[in-house]
């Protein structure tokens, strides 16, 4: 076995499109990658950046994006005197980033002030670190007493800025948070402290033959309590279900510090309201969640990747249902790609289609099992029927775990690909299946008519594409453009939002609120819906301390 | 020029992205519930041949690709999927489930079957990524008494019987050339294997798949090495953070490295 490690940098060199996902090889990899690896990003972004993300300019303030947003002026200026007592509470050094009474910490601020895209910029001048529910419950009261606004932030991995300040919010980081507190190997539920990083916990739960229910590209960096707070969906959502129904209790801290101990560990329990549920999702606006309980599946040991080209939308539903008739219990994943998304991705990586010829829409299925055996045959027989029936047009399955991992590529890459060409207008939306695609080519019709979209620089439209969770009736709509250009936006807003309205889609399937999408929520929730969710938030948090501007 | 009658050996190993473990009793590599698949080499040595048919290097045409492997059962898979990927037909050699070959073995069994499938180009792969031998290749051209071209990066018919084979050396490539019959070992940058797609798939299953054992070539799993223990490398410290410039200076003063 010595020469495996001297063999992988060639093979990684000659393959390019054949990425290891293996997290011990993966920071060598992205030295020799010229491009970071899809894996490590979300495999979904939303809307509108409008300079490239690779670049390393300052993000424009998100209170000059949005000039409408007034900083609230019940909310008290941070003095010394109020960093003087976090740090007397919190003590460490490294707990408290100061920019308040030290000038020279604004660098070490910034990461915790702008979002990774650029996109959202606070003025926050001061971060927080507490290391216990504790600390976070006297942050909070103190905050709450004095009227100081606070930004709960996980891994800041969120796509619509809900992680990130407006104003001088104070940036509660749960980083220092990151225990892994008890795993019960017979029933498969994990205790755990808000700042774990998804991808640490994953490995713990894999090498104890356990998998994190919730799987997504930013795993990397995201942490499990910014996952529950907003409700993550991500690649495992069709086999293991939402947050909403794997998350068994929480610990939360509400504005005013006191101490929501609900961290039940039992599968069933019928005991009155279930609060826990108003957390998940909730991106941090009536508490902040520091510990987590989660129920986890049982790992699958077999997995195999099967990737196919359609002649047409119709054909994907058919296959999809014939998917879940014939491979039912092992389906895992079932991914729709558009021709407009893969002629991106090979424009941008250069690499060789796994199909040779060209079809309006490709599939990604997944399939995980315990028997390897097993799991082909079923899937080579369903492979084989829905080619015969003529539903499938071409397709190949992967033979090794290279194979499965370079078509994948081609499922998740589409959003770097996409950033890597400029700047993309994103909706995250969810329609009911038939009409799923109907999105898509509305809306490309209707930047065409604009005169908006074409191959030459002089549109600034390059392209307007489809892809998403089908299992999930969850489409992301990317309209990729070569500039910034005022019509652009005009064409698409609110005609994006209305179509989805006027079929009870909803407007943000997995990437939550946020800033971005709070004034569409309209869209998707009535009048009546909308009045109660404030009547949540002023009963938890009265002075409206946490995470401010945002969500509602 | 002859028709090209090319014979492809190749070898059932753990997948090049799983990360081997070494067994309780240090014997060898886990092997059981562990990921197998073809070895990359092998799947460049069937891409080669099935490009050579498919472009027409050969001036005299391949009549045949035939693809061969000595293992359990499971090899059977991997003849498949090099069916699916353009050989015509498969020879599965049954040997029992961790009762591995040496590089000498496997060398004369090609050899019996090099005359019995009357081939005239066997391209393998330079080693395979389990046992790292990087040997067969060149017992079985010393067995035949035919030339080789190992760590092949390009193969090109010439004029006559000729082949020319751009290897990859230290500083630079070499090229060489000889006449067929002859044996040539592929390197990774020879081509980039295809994915399958589901008609070859498909089509793989009816394709021939001889089923023989080590006796139908006149060779017996005599082993002349003996393992005496397996065990892991040394696990990689940690590194350790100094504080400033003079902080490192003392450090590397201490590890003597200045």
């Amino acid at each position: 076995m010595t020469a495996r490690p001297q063999l992988t940098p060639v093979l990684r060199r000659l393959r390019l499109a054949r990425i290891s996902a293996n997290p011990s090889r993966q920071a060598a990899l992205e030295q020799s990658l010229p491009c970071p690896v899809a894996r490590r990003f979300s495999t979904s972004r939303p809307r509108p950046f409008h300079t490239t993300p690779a670049v390393s300019a300052k993000a424009k303030f998100t209170s000059e994006t949005y000039p409408d947003i007034k900083r609230d002026s019940r909310f008290a200026q941070l003095t010394g005197e109020h960093v003087g007592y976090f740090r007397s509470l919190l003590g460490s050094e490294s707990a408290v980033i100061d920019g308040v009474t030290n000038d020279r910490a604004a660098d070490d601020i910034e990461p915790f002030n702008s979002d990774w895209m650029r996109k959202y910029r606070g003025h926050c001048k001061l971060v927080l670190k507490p290391g216990s529910t504790e600390e976070v419950s006297k942050i909070l009261k103190y905050c709450n007493d004095n009227m100081l606004a606070v930004v709960p932030q996980g891994g800041n991995t969120g796509l619509v800025g809900g992680s990130v300040p407006v104003f001088d919010e104070i940036v509660i980081s749960m980083s220092r948070m990151n225990q892994i507190i008890e795993f019960d190997e017979v029933s498969g539920t994990l205790v755990a402290e808000a700042g774990c990083i998804l991808e640490v916990v994953d490995q713990f739960l894999a090498s104890k033959g356990y998998i994190f229910p919730l799987d997504l590209g930013a795993k990397g960096s995201c942490h499990i309590g910014g996952n529950v707070s907003t409700n993550a969906g991500g690649l495992r959502l069709l086999r293991y279900g939402s947050l909403h129904g794997t998350v068994l209790g929480i610990e939360a801290v509400l504005a005013d510090g006191t101490v929501v101990d609900d961290l039940c560990k039992l599968r069933k329990n019928n005991t009155g309201y279930d609060l826990k549920q108003l957390f998940i999702g909730a991106e941090g606006t009536i508490g902040i969640i520091t510990k987590v309980s989660i129920h986890c599946p049982q790992r699958s040991p077999a997995q195999n990747v099967a990737f196919f080209g359609l002649e047409s939308f119709d054909k994907v539903q058919q296959a999809f249902r014939e998917a879940k008739g014939q491979l039912s219990e092992i389906l895992s994943a079932f991914e729709l790609m558009d021709e407009g998304s893969q002629a991106l991705v090979r424009q941008v990586t250069k690499n060789e289609s796994p199909l040779e010829g060209r079809y309006p829409f490709y599939c990604l299925i997944e399939t995980s099992g315990s028997n390897a055996d097993h799991d082909s045959e079923k899937l080579q027989a369903f492979l084989e029927d829905v080619m015969e029936k003529g539903i499938v047009s071409d397709g190949t399955l992967a033979q090794d775990e290279t194979q499965i991992k370079s078509l994948w590529t081609w499922r998740e890459g589409i959003t770097e690909a996409l950033s890597h060409l400029g700047g993309t207008y994103k909706y995250d939306v969810s329609i009911p299946l038939k009409e799923l695609y109907q999105l898509v080519e509305d809306t490309r019709a209707r930047v065409d008519a604009a005169g908006l979209l074409g191959d030459t620089d002089e549109y600034p439209v390059r392209a307007v594409v489809g892809y998403g969770h089908m299992g999930d009736a969850n489409l992301h709509l990317n309209v990729s453009t070569r500039r910034f250009d005022e019509r652009v936006e005009k064409v698409l807003e609110p005609f994006v939002y209305e179509w989805i309205a006027a079929r009870q889609g909803s407007i943000s399937a997995e990437h939550g609120l946020g800033v971005m999408k709070k004034k569409f929520i309209g869209y998707s929730r009535n009048p009546t819906i909308v009045g109660l969710m404030k009547n949540i938030k002023n009963t938890f948090d009265p002075n409206g301390i946490l995470n401010p501007y945002k969500y509602l | 020029m002859p028709a090209l009658r090319i014979l492809v050996p190749v070898k059932r190993v753990i997948d090049y992205a799983v990360k081997p473990r070494v067994n309780k009793a240090q014997t060898g590599v886990e092997t059981a519930g562990v990921k197998h698949s073809m070895n990359p080499f092998d799947e460049l040595s069937v891409e080669e041949s099935v490009r050579i048919r498919e472009k027409n290097r050969a001036p005299g045409g391949v009549e045949d690709i035939c693809v061969l492997s000595a293992g359990p059962k499971k090899a059977e898979d991997i003849l498949r999927t090099a069916m699916s990927m353009g050989a015509d037909r498969g020879i599965h050699v049954d040997v029992k489930e961790g009762e591995d070959l040496e590089p000498l073995t496997v060398a004369k069994l090609l050899k019996a079957a090099v005359e019995q499938e009357k081939s005239n180009l066997v391209i393998l792969g330079k080693q395979s990524i389990d046992d790292d031998a990087n040997q067969t290749g060149q017992m079985l051209a010393g067995l035949l008494g035919w030339p080789q071209a190992t760590q092949a990066s390009q193969v090109e018919f010439g004029e006559g019987d000729t082949v020319s084979v751009t290897r990859e050396v230290d500083g630079g490539v070499e090229t060489v050339r000889a006449k067929l019959p002859m044996v040539i070992t592929t390197d990774l940058r020879l081509n980039e294997p295809r994915f399958a797609t589901l008609q070859n798939i498909m089509k793989a299953k009816k394709k021939p798949l001889a089923k023989k054992t080590l006796a139908d070539f006149g060779v017996t799993a005599e082993r002349r090495l003996k393992v005496l223990k397996v065990t892991e490398p040394p696990a990689r410290q940690g590194g350790g953070k100094v504080e400033d410039v003079d902080g490192l200076i003392s450090k590397l003063k201490g590890l003597g490295a200045i």
